[in-house]
């Protein structure tokens, strides 16, 4: 016999404080996009079992005795995956003592990592978790080099353990940035990269100079990895020749498994990406000439690098004031809405939310294991009450490996509290 | 030399002049009746040639007598029209009907079959022109942040035309008119200048004809860090409110004496005090907002809108008590500490109290996404059980915000005799897949996403990587 539960009885806040097991749940009746940049397919179900979707379709069989959701027609999708984000490394963003963004005051650079700095309790993981995103590629920014460090992909469960896995990237950046860092230009830039490299290689092979050398210790054990291709070096770069030559990189070190991040120029030289097999995280709607790197910026660049085939994800979504991680849905839906704009490239729906799921789980290393709805990955969730890339939509259950979740926050209680202004009888501070 | 020095109190030209009263006079003024002719509303010293100083030399392009048949239309003024028409000639709004309402017989028919009209969106909260991309530190003119109170500066000195925001903004938000703001580091910044966006070798050519002028004050964290960090006053917010204080009580002293010599800085205050320039607050809390409400009582004059606001939810009854409109982000929140309490219902709850909503950007890119942002508003509190409907809801980036910039005579809203500010979205503005396929400022046709021609690009961009692209 199946049990039904209610399509919106979101989990309860208390009963939720503590998660449950991995839950089995077979979600029927939805429209489910699978995240792989297919297009939803209504009448369809999810099974997931042991916190693993086991799987996916129109007829998939539902097990008998596990808890059965009826999502009357919603969509269901895989959880939002926020790429290069900086979700639980910050409180509020200009008070000092609780942002851990960056360490221009540090003594290290590429060794730092965020992992032990992720607080899995920051409202922004909440505040994101109740907008659909289920895991994210959290990045350092830079503070003195161009090496800003290491990267560590997270679920935005409500639990202690968030870091899935940490030390999943280093972070660079060849750019205006980075030639900043590195002491006023490009050409210093290049300079510190190559002899980085060098010192890391030396420190691999037990050759280090020591005291001699310019990297610290931890520094360059931390670039050993980038330069043997067991770590992922992302790199945020968005001039079309910088893009070159970063792509170039792979002539003197071929084991460097690169991720092109930015990229407003990529549209000029997508072809040269795609041949190179190297992904990108995008901004997604930067069409400004905000710097002297970004002249040629287009809102149409993802749409154009997807077409080229370049393997795109969408991010850079931080906090504060551009656009929060709950926020990639509406910026995916408007490279859907390029579609009708004559002259411009967009994406279609399934491309486009595949940008925000699957994409990046690919670039992470993940394919396969977050961001999709198939058997074996893991059983990230959600229901929406409407169409999930449309502004008016949000998840009104969000399950996380098969654990539902809870969506309440800071801002979801003041939006209980002052649901009217009346304090007739005690003051607002009662009201709780 | 006489120098002319009038300060007109009144709406209108040298006809409405009598009307007027003046103040502030000195040094044996007269009050030029026989020059202000520029129709605009300001309070203004006129300039030795007898005109108010940088006068706007905006004249509407050329449009055709249009008619865009058939469609949905949101006047801006809370009406919807289904099967609906909206007829401009001569750069004015002649008439809008439904499906029983003949519609004129005009030669250029827009099809707007499946598509939605709006008048032309604005934008309260704008720094494009004062920190205009690319974003460079040559390019940083909107903070005067040298003393913290600079009532004498004007935002249309730092307003660079060239500055490729203003194209985006038309082309992928439908914006026709903005007023660009002093930034927030001090507590008075100075005043303000709304733009037509239209594209303009000159700052004066995009100058809204007959807009007043507004006044930028901020309170809360900026001022006090900026000063307080340089250990000077305001380093706290009491120190905020003293140094607005003083400053106010300076400026009715100089208009209570009339041999004082011409003050910039005061000018622009009397103005403010007497109602002819409208104060635009950066605030984000609550109980800031409640004191400076205050403030305005005692010192005698009004605030029109606090911008950012992201605690206005907080005393929506106070707002509209005071009849002060708030201009804010649907959902930005927890960049600074005053921030922290923002929340996405706060555009809803505000209108459930009867007071007044706009939403603003800020921001060169949330400016091409102001309908998006509204509808995010709209949906956050739909939730909650607050539901407003959609025409509402395009007031709020329309006629609410002409309210608040003291334009709503001229534009926001589809009203027969309005400025012919229109946009034809290809589908509903409150829908992420919506853009704006067509704009006309005052009756002209301005951007076109059929025509790639009809797109403006700024002399920065030419000959740049993708000049003249979509963006």
């Amino acid at each position: 016999m199946m049990k039904r539960l209610v399509t919106s009885s979101a989990c309860a806040a208390i009963a939720c404080a503590v998660p449950a097991a991995a839950q089995d749940v077979a979600i029927v009746n939805a429209t489910v996009a699978k995240g792989d940049g297919s297009e939803p397919v209504a009448g369809s179900r999810v099974i997931v079992r042991n916190g693993t979707v086991s799987v996916v379709g129109p007829n998939a069989p539902v097990p008998a005795n596990i808890p059965t959701i009826d999502a009357q027609g919603a969509f269901v999708t895989p959880g939002i995956v926020a790429a290069v984000t900086d979700l639980g490394l910050y409180d509020v963003g200009a008070v000092g003592a609780s942002n851990d963004k960056s360490a221009g005051d540090a003594r290290f650079n590429a060794a730092l990592d965020v992992a032990p700095a992720i607080n899995p309790s920051s409202q922004h993981v909440k505040v994101s978790r109740a907008g659909g995103v289920t895991r994210a590629l959290v990045t350092p920014s830079h503070g003195n080099s161009l090496f800003a460090g290491q990267g560590a992909v997270i679920d935005l469960g409500a639990d202690a353990n968030a870091v899935m896995e940490a030390k999943a990237f280093q972070m660079a950046n060849l750019g205006e940035r980075g030639a900043r860092l590195s002491g006023g230009s490009r050409t210093a830039a290049y300079v510190e990269l190559e002899n980085a490299l060098r010192e890391a290689s030396a420190f691999a092979s037990g050759s280090w100079e020591g005291e001699e050398a310019l990297l610290t210790r931890a520094d360059a054990a931390a670039l050993v990895p980038v330069i043997n291709g067991s770590q992922e070096l992302y790199v945020e770069v968005e001039r079309a020749a910088d893009i070159r030559n970063v792509l170039g990189l792979k002539r003197t070190y071929p084991k460097l498994d690169l991720v092109l991040v930015g990229v407003s120029e990529g549209w000029l030289v997508a072809s040269e990406i795609a041949a190179a097999r190297v992904p990108v995280i995008a901004d997604a709607l930067d069409d400004l000439p905000a710097s002297f790197e970004q002249l040629g910026a287009t809102q149409s660049n993802v749409g154009r690098m997807a077409a080229a085939g370049v393997k795109v994800a969408i991010g850079r979504m931080s906090g504060g004031t551009d656009g929060h991680p709950r926020s990639a849905a509406q910026f995916a839906g408007n490279l859907v809405a390029l579609g009708k704009v004559p002259g411009a490239s967009g994406l279609s729906w399934g491309q486009a939310f595949a940008t925000i799921s699957s994409i990046p789980a690919e670039i992470a290393g993940h394919g396969g294991k977050f961001g999709v709805l198939k058997a074996g990955a893991i059983g990230d969730v959600v229901i929406w009450d409407g169409d999930p890339l449309e502004v008016d939509s949000v998840p009104s259950r969000v399950f996380i490996a098969g654990i539902e979740q809870p969506l309440d926050n800071h801002q979801s209680e003041l939006a209980k509290r002052y649901l009217d202004l009346d304090e007739s009888q005690l003051p607002k501070a009662y009201d709780w | 030399m006489m120098r002319a020095k009038a300060l007109l109190m009144c709406v209108g030209g040298a006809f409405a002049l009598s009307a007027c009263t003046a103040a502030g006079s000195g040094e044996g003024s007269v009050k030029s009746a026989s020059t202000a002719n520029t129709g605009d509303t300001r309070t203004e010293f006129l300039g030795e040639d007898g005109n108010v100083p940088f006068p706007s030399t905006y004249r509407a392009y050329p449009g055709a007598d249009t008619l865009i048949i058939p469609t949905t239309v949101f006047d801006g003024a809370g009406g919807r029209i289904d099967n609906g028409w909206v007829h401009f000639r001569d750069g004015k709004i002649v008439a809008v009907g439904g499906p029983n309402t003949a519609p004129p017989d005009v030669a250029n028919v827009v099809d707007g079959s499946d598509k939605f009209v709006t008048p032309g969106i604005i934008d309260i909260h704008s720094h494009l022109g004062d920190y205009p991309t690319p974003s460079v530190p040559a390019h940083s003119d909107g903070n005067e942040a040298t003393s913290p109170t600079t009532p004498d500066v004007w935002t249309e000195h730092s307003v660079w035309p060239q500055d490729p925001g203003f194209s985006r903004a038309m082309a992928n938000g439908g914006i026709t008119s903005l007023q660009i703001l002093p930034g927030s580091a001090n507590l008075m910044g100075g005043r303000s200048v709304t733009l037509k966006n239209v594209p303009s070798r000159t700052v004066q050519g995009m100058k809204f004809p007959g807009a007043p002028y507004g006044f930028k004050m901020a309170c809360g964290e900026n001022p006090k860090r900026v000063y307080g960090g340089r250990g000077r006053k305001p380093s706290t917010r009491m120190g905020n409110f003293a140094v607005n204080r003083q400053t106010w009580l300076d400026a009715i002293a100089y208009s209570e004496n009339d041999d004082a010599k011409r003050d910039l800085g005061k000018e622009t205050l009397v103005g403010v005090l007497d109602g002819d320039i409208l104060v635009h607050n950066h605030c984000y809390r609550a109980d800031e907002m409640a004191l400076v409400m205050d403030m305005a009582k005692e010192m005698g004059y009004k605030v029109s809108a606090f911008h950012h606001a992201v605690e206005a939810y907080k005393i929506g009854d106070l707002l509209r008590e005071n009849g002060v409109c708030s201009a804010i982000w649907a959902d930005w929140y927890g960049f600074k500490m005053e921030s922290y309490d923002g929340i996405p219902q706060n555009a809803a709850y505000l209108q459930r109290e009867g007071a007044c909503v706009v939403i603003h950007s800020d921001d060169e890119n949330s400016i091409q996404r102001l309908n998006q942002e509204a509808a995010k508003a709209q949906a956050a509190g739909a939730r909650m059980g607050v539901n407003i409907s959609d025409a509402d809801v395009i007031s709020w980036i329309t006629l609410n915000a002409a309210k608040a910039m003291g334009i709503d005579d001229m534009t926001g809203s589809l009203e027969p005799g309005k400025m012919a500010d229109v946009v034809l979205w290809n589908g509903d503005p409150l829908s992420v897949y919506s853009r704006p396929e067509k704009v006309w400022v005052d009756g002209a046709l301005l951007y076109d996403a059929n025509d790639p021609k009809r797109r403006p690009v700024s002399d920065f961009e030419l000959g740049q990587p993708g000049a003249g692209d979509v963006k």
